[in-house]
């Protein structure tokens, strides 16, 4: 095998398994790497390869390890890292061209799973160089005796080709909504906000710049305080964790004087949980999903892709003023021997205040003026967590507010619930939307009071106004904990972070986002019917069309035609006089051509004889030492075809 | 029936007739399939396509369609491969049996285009690949095994590609009725006939024993003992001890004074004969069977003769006499 093949080949393997080196198990990752040095050093030395048996031993021992490694071998990782691992070792043992045919197809393959964890622009263009370098090691196979360059020029050419080409499918090849058969459980990573809430499980999610969502507002934009993107309901404490409980009888939601409607078109990022987020309070939503009795909105499946909808909102409401009994003793129920010193406090101001409204300002009051503050590295609590937070530390992040918040409420008779979710956004002027991140994520309360329905309460309002006017570094003083983008970095930085932003928006709007729903508006405003048979004809249409071009294109250099215009000329003369029967034998002179011809056709003797010394002169002589001219000799030459064309219709004649 | 229609589709397609002069590929004449790896990367892509659908895997499907688009140029660029390619037949030279018999093809290659990896075929399997370079003609030279004397020929050639991904077979027919000629195969060694040496005057002489004249290059066929191996010693190459014969002397080569029984090893015999004959400078006639060539010498006069012992025919009549 050609050294040059193994080392591209190589190069392509190193290129296609590189993105999977950091999630693959490490062992896995230094088991490649040291396979595929292994492997170059053999070829750079002209070692052989090693046995079949150490090839056999090696491949049993490492699929032995994966089985350990996952407990498992099905599922997707399970998957990919078998063939991340057969196609370095299949890299020992290539005999034939057909090996190296199987080593590119799973190469192939292999960058097709990385899709599987990042779709990203970065991926695409580093996809291409990837295939760049696959096809140049495929050209190897078939052009043995080329340059590399030659090689590089034309796996570039076929790229350019199918480019366009692929544009056209990738429009226009009808798009089937998927899945078509159940995905694995491990199918897609999940981030974000959980179902459940402890002290610290926000203050995590601050510190990943990750996006969450990206929101278009088609009316008016809110105000950032009424931004309050409602996620997961918890009802549910156990004395240090929030969870969503179980609800055993449903009622719908009942909004009345509803007002301030805010229409958006929302494009959540995969979480691989069934909640979607939509302002405070949902009420109309474009695609098929149930709205819960405490408001939120569960779409049918886990969002596994990236989905987008559009959705109407109502800033100001009255929810459920008639609500259940059993709804009201769920917002209610506190655990039994916990935190006696707020059950205390609350029992205070419960004396002390007949009206529940009064007493949720009472609280915020408490809050506001003893000495609370904001910070994402709360000291640890104790067993009594709101106590040990509300009467030691009083440092906290938004989730430690909501929970002592709406455990005062209970324990003061007032039926409250924590709501997490996200708050606020980041406005990316250059594409016109709002960014959600992780970083947004908020907790809140709602409690329900008589007559106005479940109201939302923000005690993080209290502490960090900045918080919810602004951002999160507006409301934190010590920001090192935070997220990067969250820090406010300089103006610069911040500007080149919104146009990528904008431009990845504009990535998975289009190019991952693209799915049967995407296509089929995008066709329609172009003015096509969208029916696949349309589909498929314009995508035939469209094919033809560019190869067509393309083998106008490649051909012309078939039909090149000399550039020199002496032999032109001279092979013009040579075609007249093969008419008139004095065809050139292909072994024969130009000189004894024409003596030839000069014996057969006295006539055409002398001009010919003369027409042909300057040829040879011109053509084979030192440049520019000819007697003739071009010009005077191109002249010449074609009086002679002219004198040739005469004899012929006088023969005919 | 069916596989009457068959076979005129298949007339109709590939036209199948003698080629005369310079044959230019042209489309009617190029054909394409996909290889057996064509049909696998097809699969593969299918495999993809499926996994794009349910993973909903845009760059999935980017991939899927840019190496589909790629297969599917590569069928233009297998095409022109081979497309107005000139063909023309060249020489053939003789080959004693044994030897590859060597078929010269002129490939011009007008264009401005290198053409990678062409690959001559023969209905047996023989092959051969060669790169053409761009504006020039080139000679490929396509050998074949000969096992019998007499007119060799390719039969027909088929002319392919599968440049530049391996994915599309492009071939197209070449049918030159250019043959060559096999000799028999030399015996390795023979002492020319001793008794059999005569003079014009019809007295007996020792052929071409006589005086040592010098040495000359070998060449495939000489007889093993004349080779000057003190000359070869003295790291001079190969070389062959010639002898001269008084003017005059001529021998003459008669099929049935061959010990052998067996046709074959009897124009063996002959051949060997003739060769160190024309080697030593002898004058020497062949008489076969119903024909007879008169005695004389040189290169023009030993092809005759080969000629005549590669197409020799015995009559059946003779050949059941040879056989008591």
């Amino acid at each position: 095998m050609n050294p040059s093949l193994i080392y591209f080949l190589l190069l392509s393997i190193a290129m296609v398994i590189a993105p999977h080196a950091l999630h693959l198990p490490v062992w896995v990752s230094v088991l490649c790497g040291v396979v595929l040095l292994w492997r170059t050093l053999l070829t750079y030395f002209y070692k052989p390869l090693p046995s079949h048996k150490l090839l056999i031993v090696l491949t049993v021992a490492s699929i032995g390890g994966i089985t350990i490694e996952f407990q498992t071998v099905f599922g997707r990782e399970v998957g990919v890292t078998l063939l991340v691992l057969l196609a370095t070792l299949k890299l020992m043992e290539i005999r034939a061209a057909r090996d190296v045919m199987a080593l590119i197809f799973l190469a192939c393959f292999i960058v097709i799973t990385n899709f599987f964890y990042s779709q990203s622009m970065v991926t695409a263009v580093y996809m291409l160089a990837t295939l760049f370098v696959v096809v140049t090691t495929w050209l190897h196979l078939e052009t043995p005796n080329a340059q590399l360059k030659a090689r590089f020029r034309l796996a570039g050419v076929l790229l350019l080709q199918a480019i366009p080409l692929t544009l056209i499918l990738f429009v226009l090849f009808p798009r089937v909504q998927g899945p078509l058969w159940g995905l694995p459980q491990d199918a897609h990573a999940s981030s974000g906000l959980g179902d459940t809430m402890s002290p610290g499980s926000l203050s995590k999610l601050s510190l990943s710049d990750a996006v969450a969502f990206r929101v278009n507002y088609e009316s008016a934009v809110p105000r950032r305080n009424q931004m309050y993107w409602r996620g997961p309901v918890l009802w549910n404490f156990d004395g240090r964790t929030w969870t969503p409980g179980h609800n055993a009888f449903v009622m719908p939601p009942k909004f009345t004087e509803l007002s301030q409607p805010m229409d958006y078109r929302v494009t959540l990022e995969p979480h691989n949980k069934s909640w979607l987020f939509a302002l405070d309070v949902p009420y109309q939503l474009s695609i098929d999903a149930t709205l819960t009795d405490d408001f939120q909105i569960l779409s049918k499946a886990p969002v596994t892709s990236r989905l987008r909808y559009r959705a109407r909102s109502h800033l100001v409401y009255h929810a459920n003023v008639q609500e259940l009994d059993t709804q009201l003793r769920r917002a209610l129920a506190l655990p039994a021997g916990f935190n006696p010193r707020t059950r205390e406090l609350a029992t205070t101001w419960r004396a002390q205040q007949k009206d529940d409204a009064l007493l949720v300002n009472e609280a915020l009051r408490y809050f506001n003026q003893q000495g609370f503050t904001y910070t994402l590295e709360p000291p640890p609590l104790g067993k009594h967590s709101v106590d040990d937070f509300l009467f030691n530390t009083k440092q906290g992040f938004c989730e430690y507010y909501a929970s002592s918040f709406v455990f005062l409420m209970r324990a003061a008779h007032i039926p409250a619930r924590v709501v997490t979710g996200y708050l606020g956004g980041e406005f990316n002027g250059v594409g016109k939307y709002y960014i959600v991140r992780q970083s947004d994520a908020h907790a809140w309360a709602e409690v329900w009071l008589s007559g106005r329905g479940w109201v939302r309460v923000d005690p993080t309002a209290a502490i960090a106004p900045g918080r919810i006017e602004n951002n999160l570094a507006a409301a934190v003083q010590d920001n090192s904990a935070m997220s990067f983008m969250a820090r406010n970095p300089p103006q610069w930085l911040r500007n080149l972070s919104l146009n990528w932003d904008a431009a990845a928006n504009q990535w998975n709007q289009w190019v991952l986002g693209y799915d049967s729903e995407r296509q089929f508006d995008f066709l329609t405003r172009l003015g096509m019917e969208v029916t696949w048979q349309k589909m498929v004809s314009w995508m035939g249409i469209g094919l033809a069309l560019f190869i067509a071009l393309f083998s106008a294109w490649m051909l012309r250099h078939l039909f090149h035609r000399t550039t020199d215009k002496i032999q032109d000329q001279w092979l013009t003369l040579c075609n007249r006089l093969a008419k008139v029967g004095l065809a050139r034998e292909p072994s024969e002179a130009a000189l004894a051509y024409a003596q030839r011809v000069a014996q057969l056709r006295p006539d055409l003797a002398r001009p010919f004889l003369e027409i042909t010394q300057g040829y040879n002169a011109l053509r084979y002589g030192v440049a520019g030492q000819a007697e003739i001219k071009q010009q005077q000799w191109l002249v010449q030459a074609k009086q002679f075809a002219r004198l040739i064309n005469k004899t012929v219709s006088k023969l005919d004649s | 029936m069916l596989s009457h229609f068959k076979q005129k589709f298949r007339i109709w397609l590939f036209r199948p007739k003698i080629d005369q002069g310079t044959v230019t590929l042209t489309q009617r004449r190029i054909f394409i399939l996909p290889t057996k790896q064509g049909l696998v990367l097809g699969g593969v892509l299918i495999l993809m396509l499926l996994g794009d659908i349910n993973y909903v895997l845009s760059l999935g499907y980017v991939l899927t369609f840019l190496l589909a688009m790629m297969a599917v140029m590569s069928m233009l660029h297998a095409f022109r491969n081979l497309a107005h390619l000139q063909i023309r037949a060249g020489r053939v030279d003789a080959v004693f049996c044994g030897e590859p018999a060597q078929f010269m093809l002129h490939f011009d290659n007008p264009s401005t285009l290198v053409r990678h990896q062409l690959w001559l075929r023969d209905l047996q399997g023989n092959k051969v690949s060669f790169d053409l370079p761009a504006q020039q003609v080139s000679q490929v030279a396509f050998s074949l095994p000969t096992h019998q004397r007499g007119w060799v020929q390719t039969g027909r050639l088929s002319l392919y590609t599968t440049f530049p991904l391996g994915l599309f077979h492009a071939w197209s027919y070449l049918h030159f009725d250019t043959q060559g000629l096999v000799y028999p195969k030399p015996l390795p060694f023979a002492p020319l006939p001793v008794s059999l040496a005569f003079n014009e005057a019809g007295k007996n002489h020792v052929a071409g024993e006589d005086e040592f004249a010098g040495l000359r290059a070998y060449t495939p066929g000489d007889a093993l003992p004349r080779i000057a191996w003190k000359a070869f010693a003295r790291e001079q190459g190969l070389q062959v001890k010639q002898f001269s014969t008084p003017v005059g002397a001529a021998l003459l080569f008669d099929y049935l004074h061959t010990p052998e029984r067996d046709v074959e090893a009897k124009l063996s015999h002959l051949t060997r004969w003739v060769l160190d004959a024309e080697a030593q400078g002898l004058r020497y006639g062949l008489r076969l069977l119903g024909s007879e060539l008169p005695a004389d010498h040189g290169v023009a006069h030993r092809d005759l003769c080969l000629q005549q012992l590669a197409l020799f025919n015995p009559p059946s009549t003779m050949t059941q006499k040879a056989q008591p």
